[in-house]
């Protein structure tokens, strides 16, 4: 019954979300992984750079005893000149089961699912969609606090380039939370609110009475694009820090999808604070991707 | 030359007030005789065009040929092969070329292959600036000489203010009208569909109305200032239409034009990441097509052109964000124009004339009617006809169109361009 391509959390019902997430928490309590990808070979092509998608992956890929392959975007064809779509039908010639593909384009992993056998995931696609993310942030969401119906989420930061954010906001929704999504007019997208979230630019009410506070990174060619006048700035009225996370409820949980720029987006002494579930995150992650990898190839 | 009879057709020639069951006489080129019940001319072909609707060919005003320099992608020959098979006899050419019509020598070229070619008429549009860098005049006055019917920098915008009111200026000097792209490139950088709702769900960078917006609402102030014809380019956003419409309503001389895909598709196309949906300007919102409708139905925008842009599927397979901007659209604007007859938006004397007449007082050009006596550039288009778009059945030499696949209602059965078949559907005895 799953589906052959994961491209996106907008194409998922919530039926289809609410199982992986259970099947990630058997996985992570500790349940036998199958061994459905025995003999199969998974392939990361990763036209972007990333350490830590990447390194989920191939664990949660290497724990399901598939064939790893990792093409990561200093050795791919792409400065040889070689179109997307060629290097791809190439890898696919040679047979994976599932490609795991990090692009820095929105829609390449549905322009290439149509075109190759294997299976596509999507470890994000430009400013489009991180659906892994996604899945993880939710799973996390839930282990934490039982539940995602009626929940309030605060997504604050760069909203206008985060594919996290657009899967978070597509997911939860489905799922029920209240989103509400927080940074500079500049960093927020033109009709986001039709992705269902509330729109706020500044930070203090958009925490107000948050469960769970999801911060985003900010990238630092944002300067230069002229989104934000200076990280200093950024940081004074848009950084999460132990002060004005008081706003949000005391046993809120902060969250940031990684990497952090430390004094920027997020103080440490919240990201290493008893609030922090970044490395839960993480770990979960690695769960996430075990329940995927089953899941298209089922 | 044998000629032609062409029967019981509705004749609809906007321009001469014609809209009735007639018979046209074609003989050595030029349009005979148009009446009642004609007697067949020796030795003539007989067109049963009943049925059927007869129009002046369609002129389209904004065409990328591609030739010279990227005939790989089209030729004056392929591209006046799919103006036939669309119902169009004549095409102005859009002066991007490698290199640009920014010359003499350039618009010569073109002239030449296009009498070669024997196809379609084929006007040269040449350059505002020289090598279409926005920095320095062409020489309006030697292009004017060699035959260019219009100016434009077409696929990039006249940034400067200063360069603008001069092209203005010296082009109303030898009464050539600019053709702007109006785009402001540092508002629309990056982008690659229109922004909102559909392009920050797709997660594509979005290009804003306003950049186009801007940039007509400073050249219209310039118009008023130099009292040019100033000619808007592909018009796309409901705030264009309705500055137009304003400029329009006091005087000034101002014209404007539509595509079909702007008519026919909104940015909600592009959710698939089909590159064959990526243009300039972008596919705009439905607010932004129902306006363009009304602009069309209430004459605030004169024209239908189809901003032909042939692209090889190699500048198109390829990232969203990486692909080429632009898509084919000779063959299948008649279809899309008549459909705003079936939707009941437009009468379809209206439709015809924003393809034949309207272009043509819009340059200047002799075309787009066919009195008697006329050069015989003449359409049999049947209405009914229902056909699917297909790469094989194509006539340009690329195939990046939204709307293959597509079943289409309405095409031209029968073209003569000065009195030469270049596309029969239909049987000629």
């Amino acid at each position: 019954m799953s589906a052959k391509h994961l491209l996106g959390m907008e194409s998922l019902d919530k039926g289809a979300i609410v199982q992986l997430l259970d099947r990630a928490d058997a996985i992570h309590a500790g349940g036998k992984p199958g061994t459905a990808l025995a003999g199969h070979t998974v392939v990361n092509l990763f036209m972007e750079a990333s350490t830590r998608t990447r390194t989920s992956f191939e664990i949660a890929a290497k724990r399901l005893r598939a064939d790893v392959v990792n093409v990561s975007e200093s050795f791919s064809s792409s400065k040889k000149g070689e179109t997307l779509l060629d290097t791809v039908r190439n890898i696919d010639a040679m047979g994976p089961t599932v490609i795991v593909l990090r692009h820095g384009s929105s829609g390449t992993p549905a322009m290439i699912a149509k075109r190759v056998r294997a299976s596509v995931v999507n470890a994000g696609d430009g400013t489009h969609e991180h659906p892994t993310q996604a899945l993880l942030d939710c799973g996390t969401i839930r282990r934490h606090k039982k539940r995602i119906e009626g929940l309030t989420v605060t997504i604050i930061g760069d909203i206008l380039h985060s594919r996290v954010a657009r899967s978070n906001l597509h997911a939860l929704g489905k799922l029920g939370a209240n989103v509400r999504v927080a940074g500079p007019r500049s960093l927020l997208p033109r009709g986001v609110e039709s992705l269902g979230a509330l729109v706020y630019d500044r930070i203090e009410p958009a925490l107000e009475g948050a469960d769970v506070v999801m911060v985003l990174r900010l990238q630092h060619e944002r300067m230069t694009g002229g989104y934000v006048p200076s990280l200093r700035d950024y940081s004074r009225f848009f950084g999460v820090n132990a002060k004005n996370l008081h706003a949000a409820k005391h046993d809120a949980i902060v969250m940031h999808p990684g990497p952090i720029n430390r004094g920027v987006e997020l103080t440490s002494d919240v990201a290493d604070g008893p609030q922090s579930v970044v490395l839960d995150q993480v770990a979960y992650g690695v769960s996430v991707r075990m329940a995927v990898l089953e899941s298209v190839v089922s | 030359m044998h000629g032609f009879h062409i029967r019981g057709g509705r004749v609809i020639d906007p321009r001469q007030g014609v809209d009735d069951e007639l018979d046209v006489i074609v003989q050595d080129g030029r349009i005979a005789r148009i009446g009642k019940g004609l007697a067949t001319p020796t030795g003539a072909l007989v067109c049963d065009a009943r049925g059927k609707i007869v129009s002046p060919g369609f002129v389209d005003l904004h065409a990328h040929l591609r030739e010279p320099g990227e005939e790989g992608k089209e030729t004056i020959e392929t591209g006046s092969a799919s103006a036939a098979s669309g119902g169009f006899t004549t095409v102005c050419a859009m002066p991007n070329t490698q290199p640009p019509n920014d010359c003499r020598a350039i618009t010569m070229l073109i002239k030449t292959r296009a009498r070669e070619v024997g196809g379609v008429h084929v006007f040269p549009i040449g350059a505002i600036t020289r090598g279409l860098a926005g920095e320095q005049l062409a020489d309006f006055g030697e292009l004017k000489e060699a035959g260019v019917v219009a100016l434009s920098d077409d696929g990039k915008c006249v940034m400067n203010a200063r360069l603008m009111r001069r092209a203005l200026e010296y082009g109303r000097t030898f009464d050539l009208p600019i053709v702007q792209h109006a785009e402001d490139h540092e508002l629309s950088r990056g982008g690659a569909m229109n922004e909102g709702a559909a392009s920050t769900r797709a997660g594509i960078p979005g290009q804003p109305a306003e950049a186009e917006e801007i940039i007509v609402a400073r050249d219209l102030i310039l118009v008023e200032m130099t009292g040019a014809r100033y000619h808007v380019a592909h018009a796309s956003t409901a705030r264009t239409v309705a500055m137009v419409r304003d400029a329009k309503a006091r005087g000034l001389p101002v014209t404007c034009e539509v595509t079909p895909h702007h008519l026919a598709l909104t940015d909600e196309a592009c959710a698939g990441y089909d590159t064959s949906t990526k243009m300039y300007p972008p596919l705009r919102t439905q607010a932004d097509v129902d306006a363009l409708v009304a602009g069309l139905a209430d004459g605030t925008i004169d024209a239908i052109a189809t901003d032909h842009a042939p692209h090889s599927a190699n500048s198109k397979q390829l990232e969203f964000d990486c692909a080429a901007f632009g898509i084919i659209g000779l063959e299948t604007a008649l279809p899309i124009a008549l459909g705003l007859v079936s939707r009941g938006v437009l009468p379809l004397g209206e439709v015809i004339e924003r393809l034949t007449w309207g272009p043509a007082r819009t340059f200047k050009l002799n075309a787009g009617t066919m009195p008697e006596g006329a050069v015989a550039d003449l359409v049999v288009i049947d209405p009914a006809l229902e056909w699917v778009v297909t790469a094989e059945d194509t006539s340009s030499k690329s195939k990046n169109s939204p709307f293959l696949g597509k079943t289409m209602r309405g095409r031209a059965v029968f073209t003569l361009a000065a009195g030469v078949a270049l596309c029969d559907r239909i049987e000629v005895t």
